[in-house]
């Protein structure tokens, strides 16, 4: 191994950097989209009314149970979505009880017209919206879910650790930061990569140790099998959530079938927590005795998601959550860390930004890989075909998603209202471009690679505003006067993305004729005969 | 790390035992370190059992560190193995223990 522990840290950050980079590259991008993919979701369905309802939550409530009465009087469950917060509808759900040999019943949502309280007229195309996004980040796409759990499980731990050794090897180099750097192309990759780093380094951090923590019981199943058994997992859960204790039937429970107008709860819960406070009300086991409402407070007032008030089916209320235990309390603080839906519009961008500073962190580290190893590579006069390897995956990917998912927005326009599987086609386009971008990364040489995807990408993003002009009547000049942000703030979200891609085209353009030339100085005097092969420096 | 002449295949096996030290070693002694945190950290079984979860992958990630900051590969694999060996017996006799 190496001398000493800083080396020894560099070299595991590099290492386990470049191994796990491009599916923690994948991870983070998604991720990151993911803090909005309700907003991304109602882009791509132009269809859904613009902005907003304005309807007084009690109002909202009877015109809700009117319907679920009507349409799902057997269902299991029913939940009230009430618009307020990032939902803008009021939509109702319900789960119909499961048939001999299934788990759940069926599931429906309707999203519900406030003028009449039937379900809304316009019927939104079908689509993988911001969820695809949000799915492939933890589950990936093409392969069972489990796999992706795992394997994003794996990369994550491998994150874990090289942020950890990074921070070991940087107390170092920051005092290198002014003493000998002989190239500068290096160096600059080099300060870009630790900057992005240590700007967000709480985040990256908190990110990624909670990351895990989603799935923990997966990965690190052995504290249950070691306290409850083999198998025990349905106690250790029942135990944790308070489950195994029955509901208290309070005395006089209500006859069969019986369930109270849902404003008194509603009117309670507001008294409890403000007007407007309230998210939703689900009803378990409607028309039966034991049967509960569940209220949830809206999202924003606390970290972890607590908030809750359950009644009876009369409107009683009952015992609310016990104290919890510590463990359960941190472990409700990270998850919701991670998911963020306490977060309001300031910190839900200021979370999209530290998404975006992981996720260039991720594609520095692996780009300085390439970089610091360029200059052996040209003077051995050949590239090794790791080295090539590298150079190719790391367009295909760190270009490549992003052409991706421009594909995947442009696809949900272009693609056919009718079309059959419609939702399957838009990821599909998206992995074609991606592995298009590949192949065109494999095809050209490196410098150029790079400069015309990223100009592809730029185009891609830049004429999204367009194209939904063009297919839809909210384009900008629409929606921004109109104050209807879903549409604006993507468009305008996809304008600073196009620009941002640009930039990074120009700016390698600009800077190419030094680099390249002297690195091909340098190849040329190492080994004058070398024919140039596809993926080494252009001459 | 990737021109052949410079790196020997001692330098290679090396780096290769340290992996799957770090890799299958660490998650072997954070498997035991969680089994038996769960059964000996006080309070109720389910919270204790959270609280062990939650901590596991900080262990797992300080013995990759250590399987890779160590002087020699037979370091790596003792600071593993014999932490893990000792929890495993202890997890041995509590079974056997709960068991009789």
């Amino acid at each position: 191994m190496k001398e000493g522990l800083r080396q020894c840290m560099a070299w595991l950050h590099t290492w386990a950097g470049l191994v796990a980079g491009w599916v923690l590259f994948v991870v983070f991008l998604t991720g990151t989209a993911a803090y909005f993919n309700a907003e991304i979701t109602r882009w791509m369905q132009p269809e859904l009314p613009a902005a907003g309802i304005s309807l007084p939550p009690a109002q909202a409530v009877s015109m809700a149970q009117t319907r679920l009465a009507g349409q799902a009087a057997g269902a299991e469950q029913w939940t009230v979505l009430l618009p307020g917060g990032r939902n803008p509808d009021l939509s109702v759900s319900w789960r119909a009880p499961a048939r001999d040999g299934q788990r759940f019943g069926r599931f429906q949502r309707e999203i519900l017209d406030p003028a009449t309280g039937l379900p809304a007229e316009a019927k939104p195309r079908t689509t993988g919206g911001g969820n695809l996004l949000y799915r492939i980040h933890y589950d990936l796409h093409y392969m069972p879910a489990v796999w992706g759990r795992w394997i994003v499980g794996i990369c994550s731990m491998f994150m874990l650790v090289a942020i950890i050794s990074g921070v070991i090897t940087h107390k170092k180099i920051f005092a290198d930061f002014f003493t000998f750097r002989p190239k500068k192309g290096q160096r600059s990759w080099l300060d870009f990569h630790n900057a992005l780093s240590v700007l967000a380094l709480p985040y990256h951090l908190m990110i990624t140790y909670t990351g895990l923590v989603i799935f923990m019981f997966m990965y690190m199943p052995f504290g249950i099998t070691s306290s409850y058994g083999q198998n025990q997992q349905q106690v250790f859960y029942d135990e944790l959530y308070n489950r195994a204790q029955p509901v208290p039937a309070s005395a006089g429970a209500p006859p069969l079938g019986t369930l109270a107008p849902l404003q008194s709860v509603l009117a309670q819960a507001e008294q409890a927590w403000g007007p407007g406070q309230v998210r939703s009300l689900s009803v378990q086991r409607a028309g039966t005795t034991d049967t509960v409402v569940t209220a949830t407070r809206q999202y924003g007032h606390s970290v972890s998601r607590n908030g809750q008030l359950r009644f009876d089916g009369s409107g009683r209320p009952l015992d609310t959550d016990s104290a919890r235990g510590n463990a359960t309390a941190v472990h409700a603080t990270l998850y919701a860390l991670h998911e963020g839906h306490f977060a309001g519009w300031p910190l839900r961008w200021l979370f999209f930004l530290a998404g975006i500073v992981g996720t260039a962190m991720v594609a520095t580290g692996l780009i300085l890989w390439t970089v610091k190893r360029r200059p052996r590579q040209a003077k051995a006069g050949k590239t090794h075909f790791g080295h090539g390897l590298v150079e190719c995956l790391n367009i295909g990917t760190i270009v490549g998603l992003p052409i991706g998912m421009a594909v995947y927005f442009w696809a949900n326009r272009l693609l056919p209202i009718e079309l059959d599987m419609r939702r399957n086609w838009e990821a599909h386009a998206m992995f074609i471009a991606w592995g298009l971008t590949l192949l065109y990364a494999v095809a050209r040489p490196v410098m150029r690679g790079w400069r015309e995807t990223l100009w592809a990408a730029s185009a891609l993003y830049l004429l999204l505003p367009l194209l939904n002009a063009v297919t839809t009547r909210r384009h900008l000049g629409v929606s921004l006067p109109a104050g209807d942000w879903f549409m604006a703030g993507f468009d305008l979200t996809m304008l600073a993305i196009g620009a941002s891609l640009g930039y990074a085209a120009w700016t390698l353009g600009r800077r190419k004729p030094v680099a390249a030339a002297a690195t091909a100085r340098k190849a040329r005097a190492a080994a004058p005969s070398a024919t140039p092969s596809p993926a080494q420096e252009p001459a | 790390m990737s021109s052949k002449s410079g790196v020997s295949l001692r330098y290679r096996l090396d780096v290769l035992s340290r992996c799957v030290a770090a890799i299958g070693g660490g998650y072997v002694l954070t498997a035991a370190i969680t089994a038996v945190l769960a059964l000996t950290l006080p309070g109720h079984r389910a919270q204790a059992t959270l609280a062990a979860t939650l901590l596991s992958f900080a262990f797992y990630a300080c013995a990759v560190l250590w399987a890779f900051s160590t002087r020699t590969a037979t370091r790596a694999w003792a600071g593993i193995g014999v932490p893990a060996l000792l929890l495993g017996a202890v997890l041995m006799l509590q079974h056997n223990g709960a068991g009789a």
